[in-house]
């Protein structure tokens, strides 16, 4: 078992095979998928390929971060116990959040993080409480051109940043850690051509439920999404916060990647919030490898979205791609809004929520639970005021954490209660009991029905 | 760790048990009973709970899921296949799966069949025969098989050994370290 220097040990495999990565990089045949795993494709044990991967082919590769949460960390910690493997190839690439359940709802839970806890300590590796897993990753270590894996399907979301970034499962995080690598089969690309600019009360939010209604659950199982803009008037309306949204809602239609191009907001979203790890002493984060797609890669589909076309959509309730338009559902009354989630619980869906929140009150019949998704989102949250804006509603606003998205504490639903929510998906019992009914919209919509106690159209408010 | 491994012997014979598309792993098992726990036991008492709470209670060891499209839909929680194999399911056959139950699965070792023709071709309660090792299920009633899409050899190898964990304990490595650079093609 390799350890700790083996990440110096991989930077100089990969100075040795500049000659390669500068072919693939330049090869305008290879869609994102097919550059980024052909550099991450390794031969044998530790050593790097020069070959070029194609979708379809399956792969060893390199993985430069994979991460555990609360809820499979523990199943993670169990496998690599079972296997008698007491070393990790390199900490620096391990990380464990504790963000679903955060902090512990009940003495089983609080047991299950005590157990990450003495772990990470034990391996001195990478150990985030009370942040959303995906929102840290983005705020902290996601980088152009990084293999990121992770046990939780919206680890998906740091494609939003040009990474590949993919959700996998506890064991297999297990044996990332101990080795420091996994298979994976290169996925065929949807390339999405975005153009068109978004109506007032439309948002990323409403794109991507709209595409998902159209193409289905599965419609993109296995698949990349590689998602491309006309002109730089349409990318300019895409803010980072907007691309991690899109990219992590993409896991709902069953993507393995969904990928945006790098450019300049997203320099300028690394350049503000710098790369940090620091556990590993030649910060293997730092290291950033722009991936563009090539001018002639093949694409098993192309898809045209056109923003100004689009309206506020709700998806639900209980399949995430039974898609209406706002006003198809308006007036369906409910128990609980809720602003949140690593899909749509940024510091952008805070303001537009406390935009629309100032001034006026949560209606009497309904709860409102702002939760935001990091303590990042968290304390500028504070600081702009909007905390006092939600409490001046009558919202409740908790700490950042996962929480009502999976239904197990700050605002799960009980028999036959309605929810209208931001967060990720709709499923039958979700949120809660089994008779409860999740319906998903943008963070705008969710507010304003807080307001009237039933779904309301955004547009009237903005 | 006292709880002893269940290792899904390489032929099975069980009742179906027929669903539709779609079926997601919160439905296989939600999330605030898998959080609390990490015994594989435990996860099995809410197989299918969002189906049916008492689904573990009805089926018997050796029985068989059979699913439409999309079988597995949602988070990467491995506990879903885990909470299937140990409540006795002895693998599942589907039109399709999402990607990370698949895989998890295999990890897990718990056997997934794509079979897209399977279709219609089960009824509730048949008595099925599956061989792992031959990859197909036979349908007792009609006398039908089915054979489930090829997945790679490693793979294959991983399910026969009972998982990931049970294949490492043998070989002391996983089994995609191999000298050659692909693993093939799918
Ligand atoms: S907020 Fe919801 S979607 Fe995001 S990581 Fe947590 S449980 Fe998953």
């Amino acid at each position: 078992m390799q350890t700790t220097s083996s990440s110096s040990l991989q930077q100089n495999e990969e100075m040795r095979n500049l000659p390669h990565i500068k072919n693939v990089l330049n090869d305008n045949s290879l869609t994102f998928a097919e550059k980024i795993i052909s550099i991450k494709n390794v031969e044998t044990y530790g050593k790097k390929s020069t070959t070029i991967s194609r979708s379809g082919d399956i792969v060893v590769v390199d993985v430069n971060l994979a991460m555990a949460q609360d809820s499979t960390g523990p199943l993670a910690i169990r496998s690599l116990n079972e296997m008698g493997i007491d070393s990790l190839h390199d900490p620096s690439k391990a990380l464990l959040v504790i963000d679903h359940t955060f902090p512990a709802a009940d003495e089983k839970v609080a047991n299950l993080h005590a157990m990450m806890r003495e772990f990470a300590s034990k391996h001195n590796c990478m150990l985030v409480e009370g942040s959303i897993s995906h929102q840290h990753i983005l705020e902290y270590l996601a980088a152009p051109g990084m293999m990121i894996l992770g046990a939780d399907s919206h680890t998906c979301q740091s494609g939003c940043v040009g990474a590949f970034a993919s959700g996998i499962g506890s064991t297999e995080v297990a044996a990332v850690w101990a080795t420091g690598q996994l298979w994976l089969r290169i996925p065929e690309t949807i390339r999405i051509n975005i153009s068109g600019i978004f109506n007032k009360g439309v948002f990323a939010r409403d794109m991507i439920l709209d595409y998902i209604g159209k193409i289905g659950e599965d419609g993109a199982n296995y698949k990349a999404l590689e998602w491309k803009f006309s002109n730089e008037d349409i990318r300019n309306q895409f803010s980072m916060d907007s691309r991690a949204c899109i990219s992590n809602a993409s896991m709902e239609c069953g993507v393995k990647i969904s990928v945006f191009p790098v450019d300049v907001i997203t320099r300028k979203y690394l350049d503000e919030n710098p790369r940090i790890n620091n556990n590993s002493s030649d910060n293997p984060y730092m290291k950033q490898i722009e991936i563009h797609p090539g001018n002639s890669a093949e694409y098993i589909d192309e898809f045209e979205i056109e923003c100004d076309k689009l309206v506020p959509y709700v998806s639900g309730p209980d399949h995430i791609d039974i898609v209406h338009s706002v006003e198809e559902l308006e007036n369906v009354e409910i128990d609980q809004a809720f602003i949140g989630s690593s899909t749509n619980g940024r510091i952008e869906d805070l303001e537009v929520a406390a935009r629309i929140l100032k001034g006026r009150k949560v209606h009497k019949n309904t709860r409102c639970v702002v939760t935001p998704a990091s303590v990042r989102v968290y304390e500028e949250a504070i600081r702009r005021g909007y905390v006092e804006t939600y409490l001046e509603a009558g919202a409740v606003f908790t700490n950042a954490t996962c929480g009502a998205c999976v239904g197990t504490h700050l605002g799960a639903l009980g028999d036959k209660e309605i929810c209208i929510s931001s967060s990720s998906r709709n499923f039958v019992g979700r949120m809660g009991a089994l008779s409860s009914k999740v319906y998903l919209a943008s963070p705008a919509t969710v507010a304003v029905s807080a307001i009237e106690g039933k779904i309301a159209d955004p547009r009237r408010y903005l | 760790m006292s709880e002893q491994p269940v290792i899904i012997p390489s032929i099975s014979k069980g009742k179906a048990w027929v669903f539709g598309d779609n079926i997601n792993t919160d439905i296989i098992i939600p999330f605030r009973f898998k959080s609390r726990t990490n015994d594989p036991y435990e996860m099995a008492k809410y197989a299918m709970y969002g189906f049916d709470p008492d689904f573990h209670k009805k089926i018997s060891k050796g029985d068989i899921i059979i699913a439409g499209r999309n079988f597995g839909g949602g988070s990467s929680r491995e506990q879903a296949p885990v909470a299937l194999k140990y409540a006795g399911i002895s693998a599942v056959v589907a039109e399709s799966f999402a990607r990370i139950f698949y895989r998890n699965a295999y990890t897990i070792g718990l056997p997934a069949l794509e079979i897209p023709e399977i279709k219609g071709k089960i009824n509730q309660g048949d008595e099925l025969k599956i061989d792992i090792t031959k990859f197909v299920v036979e349908n007792t009633r009609t006398n039908e098989t089915f054979r489930g899409r090829e997945v790679p050899q490693f793979l294959r190898q991983m399910l026969l050994e009972g998982g990931l964990v049970e294949y490492y304990k043998k070989y002391k490595q996983f089994p995609w370290i191999q000298t050659q650079n692909s693993l093939g093609k799918s």
